[in-house]
C-alpha cells in the first residue's frame, strides 16, 4: 500500500490554484466593455466557430477564457438554468446576479471538491436600462465573484489588459471608442512582451470575436434578445471609422 | 428522443449531448410541462377554446391570422385573446383547442426553438421546427383524450429561402406540409371555402393580408365560436407575415382597420342576404 504523505490545507489549495492560474494565464484575454448603447464583449479568437462570447437570455451574455470544453459546458448549463427560470416564472425574472451566483456556487464545490479545479475564468454581462444599472461580474476558478465598475479584462496577462482599460474607460462612450478601447487593451500584452518588433498589427478583425447587448433593442429592432454578434466586416468597418475621426 | 444517449456514451450525457428543451425538461422536471400530469378519471368543468386560424403562402413568404375570440361552452370567455404567434425569428404558429394548454405550448415551443439556438450556435431547419412541434402534439396525446386537445398550425420560411411552407397537425402529432393554403378550429370548414375562392398564385402581401381577414370574416358569418372584426372596440385580427429579409411581424391595427373597413363597405353595398 503507498504510503500516504501529510499536506497541509493550505498548500492544498495553493497548489489547486496554481495550477488553476497557470492554466487560465496560457490562453487570450477576452474584454467586457460597458459603453452608452450598451454592453461591448470582445475576444481575440482566430476561430470562428468555437466561441468565447455566447448568449445566456434576453440581456445577459457570458464570456469565458480558459480551457474551452469547461467553460462550454458552463455555457450551456447556464443557456439552461436561464430558459428553466424564464419558462417557470417569467422571463423579467432571469437575471445575472442569480446566474453569477449559481456559477459561484459550481465552481466553489469543484475547486475544492473534484480532481482538478476547473481551469476558467467566467464573465457575466447583464445590460440595464441606464449605463448605471448595467451588471458585469467577474467569476474566478474557484468561486469568487466581483461586481466590476464598467469594465473587465481577464485571461492571458490580465493586468496588463486591465490596467490599459482602467486608464482609458470612461462612462457614455459610443461603440467605435469602446471598441477601440478593447483592441487597443488587448494588445496591451503583446506591446510590453514584443518591445517593438511586432510592428504589423497582428490584432485585425479576423481575429476578433465581438459582440455586443443592445440596451434599445426591444425599442430599435421589436425583439426581446439583446446579443447581437458583430460580422468581421462590420468591425473592420467600426474601428476604420475611428482611425478617420 | 435522447434515449438511446442513456446507458450509452456516459461523458455525452453529462455534457448534455441533447439541445432540446424539451428532452431537458421532461428529465429533470416534467412537472413543469404543460401536459406532464396524468389526469385522473372525472367531468372536466368548461374551459376556453380557441377557434380559428388562416394561414396562406404569398409571394415572398407566409402568412397566418387569428380571430380573437374564446368560447367557453356557449359563452364568450375572451374577446381579446391572441392565438397567433412569433415562434422565432421566421416561423409563426397558430393554435386551435384549449386554450390554456394551447398557450403554455406555444410558450414551450418558443423556448425550445431559442434555446436550440444558444446551445448549437444555430438555428433548427423548418422541417426541424415542424417534427419539434409535433412531438409536443403527441406528448399532449393523453390530455387530448380527456378532452383537452390542441392542433396547430405552423408556417415559416426557410432562412435564406424566399418560399413559405405550412405545416397542419393531428390530435396524435401527425405532421403534414400543406400547399398554398390552411386553416383549423372550429370556423375552418368556411374560412377554407372562402381561401379556395379567394387565394391566387403569387398574391402580394397585402392582397394577402386582405384575403386572410375576409376568410376569417366569412368564418365569424357561419360559426358561432369565430369572432368576427369588432368595429366598436376596435378589435382586429391578430395577423402575423413571415418573411425572408423582414423575418416575423404584425401586421400593425393602423394597416387592419382599412383593409376591414374596405370588406365591410363593400359587403354593405353589395346588401347580400346570405
Amino acid at each position: 500500500m503507498a504510503q500516504q504523505f501529510y499536506v497541509s490545507p493550505e498548500q492544498m489549495m495553493k497548489d489547486r490554484a496554481d495550477f488553476a492560474r497557470k492554466g487560465i494565464a496560457r490562453g487570450r484575454s477576452v474584454v467586457v466593455v460597458s459603453f452608452a448603447a450598451g454592453i461591448a464583449l470582445v475576444a481575440e479568437n482566430p476561430s470562428p466557430t468555437l466561441h468565447k462570447i455566447g448568449e445566456i437570455y434576453d440581456r445577459i451574455a457570458f464570456a469565458a477564457v480558459g480551457k474551452y470544453n469547461e467553460f462550454e459546458s458552463l455555457r450551456q448549463a447556464g443557456v439552461r438554468y436561464a430558459d428553466v427560470r424564464g419558462y417557470s416564472y417569467d422571463r423579467a425574472d432571469v437575471t445575472a446576479r442569480g446566474l453569477a451566483s449559481v456559477y459561484a456556487q459550481s465552481l466553489g464545490t469543484v475547486f475544492t471538491a473534484e480532481q482538478k479545479p476547473f481551469e476558467v475564468e467566467l464573465a457575466v454581462a447583464e445590460v440595464g436600462a441606464t449605463q448605471a444599472e448595467d451588471h458585469i461580474f467577474r467569476l474566478t476558478f474557484d468561486g469568487s465573484i466581483t461586481d466590476e465598475p464598467g469594465f473587465l479584462g481577464m485571461g492571458g496577462q490580465a493586468d496588463l489588459v486591465q490596467q490599459r482599460l482602467a486608464d482609458a474607460w470612461r462612462p457614455g462612450a459610443d461603440l467605435q471608442a469602446a471598441l477601440a478601447w478593447a483592441v487597443d487593451a488587448l494588445r496591451a500584452p503583446r506591446e510590453a512582451n514584443g518591445s517593438g518588433q511586432e510592428a504589423v498589427d497582428p490584432l485585425g478583425p479576423a481575429s476578433l470575436e465581438v459582440a455586443v447587448l443592445e440596451r434599445d433593442v426591444r425599442e430599435v429592432r421589436g425583439i426581446h434578445r439583446a446579443f447581437r454578434r458583430l460580422a468581421a466586416s462590420d468591425v473592420e468597418r467600426i474601428l476604420h471609422s475611428v482611425g478617420k475621426g | 428522443m435522447d434515449s438511446h444517449h442513456r446507458g450509452g456514451i456516459p461523458s455525452l450525457d453529462a455534457a448534455g449531448a441533447s439541445s432540446s428543451f424539451l428532452d431537458f425538461v421532461t428529465a429533470t422536471n416534467p412537472a413543469l410541462l404543460p401536459f406532464g400530469r396524468s389526469l385522473p378519471a372525472g367531468q372536466l368543468p368548461a374551459t376556453p377554446h380557441g377557434t380559428t386560424i388562416v394561414a396562406l403562402t404569398f409571394a415572398g413568404g407566409v402568412l397566418m391570422a387569428g380571430d380573437r375570440r374564446a368560447t367557453m361552452g356557449t359563452m364568450i370567455a375572451n374577446r381579446h385573446i391572441e392565438k397567433v404567434f412569433p415562434a422565432d425569428r421566421y416561423s409563426v404558429l397558430g393554435i386551435a383547442g384549449t386554450a390554456g394548454i394551447a398557450i403554455d405550448i406555444v410558450r414551450l415551443f418558443q423556448v425550445e426553438l431559442e434555446h436550440y439556438e444558444k446551445i448549437e450556435g444555430t438555428q433548427l431547419s423548418l422541417e426541424g421546427k415542424a417534427n419539434r412541434l409535433g412531438a409536443m402534439i403527441r406528448a399532449n396525446l393523453p390530455m387530448a383524450l380527456q378532452g383537452l386537445s390542441v392542433v396547430p398550425l405552423f408556417a415559416g420560411v426557410e432562412t435564406g429561402g424566399s418560399e413559405g411552407r405550412l405545416y397542419s397537425y393531428d390530435v396524435t402529432g401527425g405532421r403534414y406540409a400543406e400547399l398554398e393554403h390552411h386553416s383549423v378550429g372550429s370556423g375552418s370548414v368556411f374560412a377554407r371555402g372562402a381561401l379556395k375562392k379567394l387565394w391566387r398564385p403569387d398574391l402580394d402581401q397585402d392582397s394577402a393580408v386582405a384575403v386572410a381577414v375576409e376568410a376569417l370574416v366569412d368564418a365569424s358569418d357561419d360559426d358561432s365560436a369565430t369572432g368576427g372584426p369588432d368595429l366598436v372596440r376596435k378589435l382586429w385580427p391578430v395577423v402575423y407575415v413571415v418573411t425572408d429579409d423582414d423575418g416575423a411581424t404584425r401586421v400593425p391595427p393602423e394597416t387592419l382597420a382599412p383593409v376591414v373597413q374596405a370588406i365591410v363597405d363593400r359587403r354593405t353595398a353589395e346588401g347580400r342576404e346570405a
